[in-house]
């Protein structure tokens, strides 16, 4: 009974409160454009790593943009993110420059770690981004930390700590909703399951694959979310940013999204068929929708939507360039940043 | 304009491949993200998704092609209203450079680590002292730093209500509260890695770990979040964290809770290490760590924790982190150590100067960064080095002592570098061979013998 009682906390959003949630035309027009920017870097990115100008691992974000511009759409820029390796969405979203971003994936003095982090360790202190962690789920307890600075410091901010379906796995994940629970940390523990941890599809992994119920044994609230729809995604985003901040500790919200591309560059994705992206990205695309959405509302026409693009597409090949052009580190910056200066 | 679409390199290592397939004619309209082509190389078939809208104008290798370079153009695509003569002005144009930096780098000789500073010593302290245990000047030195600075707060398993599971956090949790005396769940990696989350926030966190045994379960957020994170972040973002703990062999504990820690941490950029012996430099140090900016590991030792000596009475006492002390002066040779081994060594030096051999005792204190100016003066002076530790010989503080000997101070060695160390065995349990297994003063007095050819 005492398990029933708990379950009843954790709940999948009811389709019938998806379907009232509403946006402006404004807002949606915010949307198309934040994940229209997040797609075309991110094909960018794809381009400049098979041309050799970007090495090493990069994880693309194509297809889970609604997940993370819808829970940017509910939280303050005090408020603070951090996320795994897969984080150029991440940080465009949370407003960091384009150009800055891809310097970096070129490894460029003008990146934002200046060339010594690379894709997947990326920060900025200014726009309260956390990181950029490589380490599969070592940023779980490092959000559950800045949320636990939060509430230190007694601020209402809260930590937006996003996780994949490969993480959920880690034990570390466990340690920190326990401590997040037992102390009501601030935290959101956003999962974005994507369905595959690399090769592994989630039902080969995960031993109960309603992730959102992981919290369940803490008395953490979890709901599942539609991860491809923007509006959906703010509309859960604000139930648990309001949440945390009313001191009732952290929340789980599992959004259902799909990455359209490998792993990482060099993962040709065989442990799946190519209708099933296919079908994705045909039914189920997150800024198609957005695209229906404002055309149909008569939020916005053709054009508008194709001078929109022609913006974002101005603002990345700007960042293409910034990130070709930008020089090599210095090489005395092969021993800077290693302790600072007492 | 017409715009080339080129080999895409599939790893970095990539510099060719077979191109299998078109999925797209000539003629057909590609928007971003379609897939126009499949390419092959000995590792795995990929796709090439078009990254621009527009028209295949042509397509410049046929399917099956085999040993197309990476970065040749392999399809022209039109814009919207352009036809396809100018695909053909597109199509011999030069593959694009490879990741060419357009700046020369300059040679790796051009930089390097910066030079090893000279850090002063502490003041010699001639004000008044107390005596006090290893154990209450360590609490004494977290309530003063909580008392100067709110952000500084104490984590850790039994560290509150039970008041340290070796009572070295005694009265914090009376006088500062729950709010920044905070017992944890037994959860060393998470409790680690939301301290480091919360040093990133730039609060101050001191992390107990009941001993430093449980922290190998925290050491990817020790390492890979605290340690690299200031790098990785080109400077932005760093952790002023103290991980501390009772470190090295204990008693009758068996192998998994008896083994020093200090040369796995002093391996890794990014850390400061310290490992103190006396209570008034491990108030100091402690203290020193706390206000430090960096992540700072903190290695006590639980079988001195109850020792007695005379510590500065002055709240804002401190000894300079990186900073070796010569405990007694001698001419023949020079013992260096750490922790409780500073102990076994200034006994050591007892029975040599019985034995008419002068030996000078360093206790190092800080372990990284090591005190070199100190080392080598001592070496200049003696001529004679026995390296002393518990822990396992095999990449230990000893053999890095010996390197940086060798490297600074070589024309005034007499005799190789000695090193006294723990039995390189897992910690046997039972009385006799555990007592076999630690290094003693007896060994030091042999070894130092040995370098002085007085065996």
């Amino acid at each position: 009974m005492a398990v029933k009682a708990t379950k009843s906390k954790s709940k999948r959003a009811p389709k019938a409160a998806k379907s009232n949630l509403q946006a402006s035309g404004e807002e949606l027009l915010q949307y198309y454009r934040e994940m229209l920017m997040i797609r075309r870097f991110e094909e960018k990115a794809g381009q400049l790593y098979g041309m050799g100008l970007i090495g090493g691992f990069c994880h693309l974000y194509i297809g889970q943009e609604a997940v993370v511009v819808g829970m940017q759409a509910a939280v303050t820029d005090d408020d603070a993110v951090i996320t795994s390796y897969r984080d150029h969405g991440h940080m465009l979203a949370c407003g960091m420059d384009p150009r800055g971003v891809m310097a970096e994936l070129t490894g460029r003095s003008g990146g934002y770690s200046h060339g010594k982090g690379g894709s997947m360790h990326m920060f900025s202190k200014e726009k309260n981004f956390f990181g950029g962690h490589g380490i599969v789920a070592a940023q779980v307890p490092l959000g559950t930390g800045v949320a636990f600075a939060h509430k230190y410091n007694k601020t209402k901010n809260v930590s937006l700590t996003y996780l994949g379906d490969g993480a959920i796995n880690q034990g570390q994940v466990y340690e920190s909703m326990n401590m997040a629970a037992l102390w009501s940390l601030p935290v959101i523990y956003v999962i974005e399951n994507n369905k595959y941890a690399m090769g592994t599809s989630q039902e080969r992994a995960s031993a109960g694959t309603e992730l959102y119920m992981r919290g369940t044994a803490y008395g953490v609230p979890g709901e599942q979310i539609d991860g491809m729809d923007v509006v959906a995604v703010r509309a859960a985003a604000e139930m648990a940013v309001t949440h945390c901040r009313d001191g009732k500790g952290p929340f789980i919200l599992e959004m259902m999204t799909y990455r359209y591309r490998g792993h990482s560059m060099s993962d040709p994705a065989k442990y799946r068929k190519r209708e099933e992206v296919q079908k994705m990205r045909s039914e189920r695309d997150p800024i198609e929708h957005v695209r229906q959405l404002l055309l149909d509302g008569g939020y916005a026409d053709e054009d508008v939507l194709k001078q929109f693009g022609r913006e974002v597409k101005d603002i990345v090949s700007d960042a293409a360039e910034f990130a070709q052009n930008s020089p090599e580190p210095d090489m005395s910056e092969l021993w800077t940043d290693i302790l600072v200066d007492a | 304009m017409p715009i080339q679409v080129l080999m895409p390199a599939l790893s970095p290592t990539m510099t060719e491949g077979t191109l299998a397939k078109w999925l797209k004619s000539e003629g057909d309209a590609v928007s971003s993200g379609d897939v126009i082509a499949e390419i092959e190389t000995d590792k795995a078939t990929m796709e090439v998704e078009a990254v621009d809208e527009g028209i295949i104008g042509k397509l410049l290798v046929a399917e099956g092609t085999e040993g197309v370079a990476v970065n040749s153009p392999i399809a022209v695509l039109l814009a919207d209203g352009e036809d396809a003569s100018a695909a053909d002005v597109a199509a011999p144009a030069a593959p694009a450079p490879v990741a060419e930096s357009p700046v020369a780098a300059e040679p790796a000789a051009a930089a390097g680590p910066a030079p090893v500073q000279s850090i002063a010593a502490e003041p010699e302290w001639t004000g008044a002292t107390v005596t006090q245990t290893l154990r209450e000047s360590l609490r004494d030195g977290m309530a003063e730093e909580m008392r100067r600075d709110e952000k500084v707060f104490l984590i850790g398993e039994e560290v509150a209500q039970y008041e340290g599971a070796y009572k070295v956090s005694q009265g914090l949790l009376e006088e500062f509260g729950a709010e920044r005396v905070i017992d944890t769940p037994i959860t060393e990696h998470g409790f680690a890695g939301l301290a480091v989350g919360a040093g990133f926030m730039g609060l101050r966190p001191v992390v107990e770990f009941m001993t430093f045994n449980f922290a190998m379960q925290a050491i990817d957020h020790i390492i890979n979040s605290a340690a690299k994170t200031l790098y990785m972040s080109g400077g932005q973002m760093g952790c002023p964290i103290v991980f501390r703990g009772p470190n090295g062999p204990a008693s009758r504990v068996g192998a998994q809770h008896s083994q020093c820690y200090a040369s796995w941490y002093a391996h890794c950029p990014g850390l400061k290490v310290i490992s103190p012996y006396s209570a008034s430099d491990a108030k100091g140090l402690l203290k020193s760590a706390i206000r430090d900016p960096n992540p700072v590991i903190f290695l006590e030792n639980e079988l001195i924790y109850g020792n007695s000596f005379d510590v500065p009475e002055d709240d804002d006492y401190t000894v300079p982190i990186g900073k070796a002390k010569v405990l007694r002066e001698g001419t023949d040779v020079t013992l260096i150590a750490h922790s409780i081994m500073v102990g076994r060594a200034l006994e050591a030096a007892d029975t040599l100067a019985g034995e008419g051999l002068s030996a000078e005792v360093i206790d190092l204190r800080t372990i990284r960064p090591l005190d070199l100016e100190t080392i080598i003066e001592s070496v200049k002076k003696t001529n004679r080095v026995v390296s002393c530790e518990e822990g396992w010989p095999f990449a230990g503080i000893g053999s890095e002592i010996a390197m940086i000997v060798m490297e600074n101070a070589f024309d005034w060695l007499d005799a190789p570098v000695g090193r006294v160390a723990g039995l390189d065995i897992p910690m046997p349990y039972a009385a006799n061979l555990e007592k076999a297994a630690l290094p003693q003063a007896e060994h030091i007095v042999e070894a130092a013998k040995t370098a002085c050819y007085r065996t």
